[in-house]
């Protein structure tokens, strides 16, 4: 099949980018996305060009290092599947495609397809861990989980950290990413005890980065490859508000600065 | 080459607590003054470096990817060993070790494999207390499931995430302490080489892979845990960036390679479907508990599975296995799958494809508690191939998947170089010529959370190690080497691209070095690699600037490296003359085609030495000493 690419081309940080179209007639429809591009780097480069940047690792939909947008959703909108998983089967012959980096303040273009997304990273440090040092824990067995917690703590761990959620977000707001990690470290009970002291701190972090705030879209919930429910959100909220109750010691966060809050 | 394991004394189940009991430690004050470099974030890695980070030493830690989460550790599917028992079904810490030593063929030492099976149960209770979130049972309890080559449920898992679940758990543990200024870390960081000073590790040289900048780092010990090099076949499970720049620049640098022929060839992966396959994707190995691997008894069988009846369907491996049936080690079940291919029984569009059927299960246990445990991997297949495995059985085939070998390093995790451990698959030590399914994160964690920290320092008490400093001309030196190469990358500006080397190289693995070898193979293997390593180098196409995100350079730099160690990996495979776990000699075969060990002269670790470009390396070894148990035939029937 034939498609036409619209593809966002940026040299570096500080370059100008903009769109240049391909055509492409060397599609098969059992090709995955990034192999049908792939192809297309083959080609640009036989022809003395330079081939188009994008970011994957695994191409098993778990590692999050891939992801673009595709005519206006990230990862092209399939539910629950990241853009390495995506099979050209979907699209047809004749289609016409868009594709560019993650459009977030928070998320700098590096190169085309690519973003820089290390604000992620810097989320999860200032608190998205349990304090324990390596070494001689209890036995697993004397913490015991409920089925149902640990299911549901799981759905939030699935997250990829691959930023789709910040993507889709009119807002450009980090919260269904840190809500669950708030929400799968919360459900359990070993994560239980840092929970305010957690919550607190990577509200703080986020506040840092050039996140939005959330205003209930919901559109994060949507584009999340690994279909991660907002009820992470609420949960988080909920945690939030313990957080800062009479009588808890605030330490580090400054209480009147955080916004970040939709208002459920 | 001097290659002294230092295993310790004593009886096998005491050795590890007595290595702790006398080891030399070093006191809070002098482990901060130590600077350790960790390169890899991956399960070794991010363990190695938080636990390290813990104890007071200062960390620098590498990786390739834009974040440490994303090491390809996070693609395990399955899960992970451990000896808890709490199945109560007689796992031990001896059996655990024995199936590992078994599943091996004897070619693993006995020291370090009964470590990793009695480490196994701290593993769980440290991923626990970090919120890793096991399956558990209605009571809370953790949950087991078998796997391949144990009779025993011993595999802990999260759904069919577990080493996305285990690394995050390790990521996080490495997140406080970069948070906590006791690490510092580098992603989108390219190691190029190892820098090597009055014959000790003491830095590397990494490529900026956003600026393409060199930069040279020095510390007191180099800790490399940068994963396996299956990607040597091309196409094979791994991450598309899977490389061996690290291990293999070290080798050059004098580190011995042990074991190059011994790779994991994974028999329940999904079939290639054309020439523009970028990878092959795993289906886990847990699928075979409940799943039943056939192929018609007729020759080119094109009916729907479905159609076919139950007598005309031969299910090879519960026929010729009684006991293990479809739970066969790896070796064994990719092998079976290959022989009744080549004569013709193959399924799908290539003929290259046995059924994996789960309908069995499916009737006895219901769709929910099948989707329950696998519901991923069936979502997985559908996006892949567009089928629904619910409704017609999976089509599966082998592919290259782990490396068993990897750098020589004693029982300290200490290559031959003082000062350059190696963690994780890029080590050679632990599973022997095939690696038991579930293996691989235990012995990633054991290596990065208990081991080193507690064998690292030793060295720095004993070694009486002079300041360092990049300007020292070893330094100087290798950026120039590295340097140099990567201009001359740039230079050749010929008519192929990278991947088309790649694909060449993969192709001549995957025929001559891969599944099942022969002499005459691996002899025109090592020609025909050689003569592919010099049109590389005088007709490669690497578009671009050094300078910049140039992601072809960096694959360059990958597949050079790969078509030095695919001719080592043929040589070594010609030179053991027998056959062991995965290394399948066509020579040497039982008469019902399973692999036939020479003990009387192979009973060794082999353990290539580099001696220069273009000379031919130098093979020594090790001999394996099996004082716990007595090497056998292994049988699965
Ligand atoms: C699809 C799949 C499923 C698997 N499932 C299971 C399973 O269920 N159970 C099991 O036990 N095992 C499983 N395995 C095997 C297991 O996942 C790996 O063996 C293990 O995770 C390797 O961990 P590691 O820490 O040694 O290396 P990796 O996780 O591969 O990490 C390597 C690290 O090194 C870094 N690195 C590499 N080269 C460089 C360089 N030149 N410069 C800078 N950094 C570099 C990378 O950035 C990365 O951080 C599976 C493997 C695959 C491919
Ligand atoms: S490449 Fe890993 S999630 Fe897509």
């Amino acid at each position: 099949m034939k498609l036409t690419l619209h593809i966002w081309r940026q040299n570096g940080p500080n370059a100008k980018g903009r769109f240049v179209t391909y055509t492409h007639d060397k599609v098969n429809e059992h090709m995955s996305f990034l192999e049908m591009l792939d192809v297309l780097n083959q080609e640009l480069i036989e022809r003395g060009e330079e081939p188009v940047a994008f970011e994957h690792d695994c191409r098993e939909g778990v590692c999050g290092m891939c992801g673009f947008v595709i005519n206006g959703l990230p990862h092209g909108g399939r539910k629950g599947t990241t853009t390495c998983q995506l099979h050209m089967r979907h699209f047809s012959d004749g289609d016409e495609l868009t594709l560019e980096p993650w459009r977030s303040a928070a998320f700098p273009v590096l190169r085309d397809l690519v973003v820089d997304r290390s604000s992620f990273d810097r989320i999860i440090q200032a608190g998205g861990f349990i304090s324990v040092h390596t070494g001689a824990p209890p036995d697993a067995s004397t913490l015991l989980v409920p089925k149902d917690d640990a299911e549901l703590a799981m759905d939030y761990a699935e997250c990829i950290g691959c930023g789709a959620c910040v993507a889709a977000c009119p807002n450009g707001a980090a919260m269904l990413f840190m809500s669950a990690k708030i929400a799968h470290l919360g459900m359990l009970p070993q994560g239980k005890i840092e929970a305010d002291r957690r919550v607190r701190a990577m509200a703080e972090a986020m506040e840092k980065e050039a996140f939005g705030s959330c205003t209930n879209y919901t559109s994060c919930e949507a584009a999340c490859p690994k279909e991660i429910s907002i009820s992470a959100i609420a949960r988080m909220n909920a945690d939030y508000r313990r957080a800062f109750l009479p009588g808890k010691p605030v330490g580090g966060g400054k209480l009147e600065k955080v916004k970040l809050l939709p208002a459920t | 080459m001097k290659l002294d394991a230092r295993i310790p004394s004593g009886q096998l189940p005491d050795k590890w607590s007595s290595f702790r009991d006398h080891v030399k430690l070093l006191s809070p004050a002098n482990k901060r003054k130590h600077t350790i470099i960790v390169v890899g974030t991956g399960l070794a890695g991010a363990s190695a470096a938080a636990t390290l980070a813990e104890l007071g030493f200062t960390i620098k830690t590498f990786c390739y990817q834009d974040s440490a989460r994303r090491a390809h550790s996070i693609a395990a599917q399955g899960g992970i060993n451990a000896t808890k028992n709490y199945p109560y079904d007689g796992d031990s810490v001896w059996r655990l070790f024995y199936d590992t030593i078994k599943g091996g063929d004897f070619r693993g030492r006995e020291a370090n494999t009964y470590r990793l099976a009695e480490l196994s149960s701290n593993i769980i209770d440290q991923c626990v207390a970090q919120g890793v979130p096991f399956a558990r049972d209605y009571a809370g309890y953790l949950a087991n499931r078998s796997f391949g080559g144990a009779l025993v449920s011993r595999t802990f898992y999260a759904r069919g995430a577990t080493g996305q679940q285990l690394l995050l758990g390790a990521y996080s543990a490495l997140s406080r302490q970069v948070a906590a200024g006791a690490v510092e870390m580098h992603p989108r960081s390219d190691v190029q080489d190892i820098v090597v000073v009055d014959g000790k590790a003491r830095g590397i040289i990494v490529r900026d892979m956003l600026t393409g900048e060199l930069s040279a780092y020095a510390a007191d010990a180099v800790i490399l845990a940068t994963g396996g090099y299956a990607n040597v076949f091309y196409l094979s499970t791994n991450a598309k960036g899977c490389n061996t720049t690290a291990t293999w620049r070290a080798h050059r640098r004098g580190a011995g390679f042990a074991n190059p022929c011994y790779m994991q060839i994974h028999p329940t992966c999904i079939p290639q479907s054309g020439d523009y396959q970028s990878k092959l994707t795993l289906m886990s190995e847990s699928l075979r508990n409940d799943g039943r691997v056939w192929v018609p008894r007729k020759k080119g069988d094109t009916r729907n599975p479905n159609d076919i009846p139950e007598e005309e369907r031969n299910y090879y491996l519960e026929e010729k296995y009684p006991a293990y049936g479809n739970m066969v080690p790896r070796d064994v079940a990719s092998r079976n799958a290959k022989y009744w291919c080549d004569r013709g029984y193959g399924v799908g569009p290539s003929g290259r494809g046995v059924y994996l059927d789960l309908k069995d299960a499916i009737e006895r246990l219901g769709v929910e508690t099948i989707r329950q445990r696998y519901g991923n991997l069936f979502d997985m297949y559908e996006r892949i191939t567009g089928e629904n495995a619910y409704e017609v059985p999976m089509r599966i085939y082998p592919a290259p998947h782990y490396t068993m070998g990897g750098l020589w390093v004693d029982y300290h995790l200490m290559s031959n170089i003082p000062g350059l451990f190696v963690l994780g698959e890029a080590n050679f030590s632990d599973h022997g010529a095939n690696r038991l399914g579930a293996s691989a994160l235990m012995q990633g964690l054991a290596d990065g959370y208990f081991i080193i920290p507690n064998t690292i320092g030793e060295y720095f008490v004993n070694e009486r190690l002079q300041e360092v400093s990049t300007a020292a001309a070893e330094f100087k030196d290798a950026m120039a080497d590295v340097d140099q190469r990567l201009k001359k990358l740039l230079a050749v500006n010929g008519t192929k691209t990278v991947d088309h080397f790649h694909r060449e190289l993969g192709r001549i693995m995957w025929d001559d070095v891969g599944m099942s070898r022969n002499a005459k193979g691996l002899e025109d293997a090592i020609q025909r690699i050689g003569q592919l390593r010099e049109q590389f180098w005088s007709d490669v196409r690497v578009p671009g600037d050094n300078n910049e995100l140039n992601q072809e350079l960096e694959k360059a730099a990958r597949v050079a490296d790969f078509l030095e160690l695919g001719e080592l990996i043929a040589r070594d495979a010609l030179a053991r003359e027998e056959s062991a776990g995965g290394h399948f000699r066509e020579e040497h075969q039982t008469e019902e085609g399973e692999a036939l060990r020479d003990d009387e002269h192979f009973q060794h670790v082999a353990v290539w030495e580099f001696t220069g470009e273009g000379k031919e390396p130098v093979r020594h070894t090790e001999p394996l000493v099996f004082e716990a148990v007595t090497p056998t035939q292994r049988s699965y029937k």
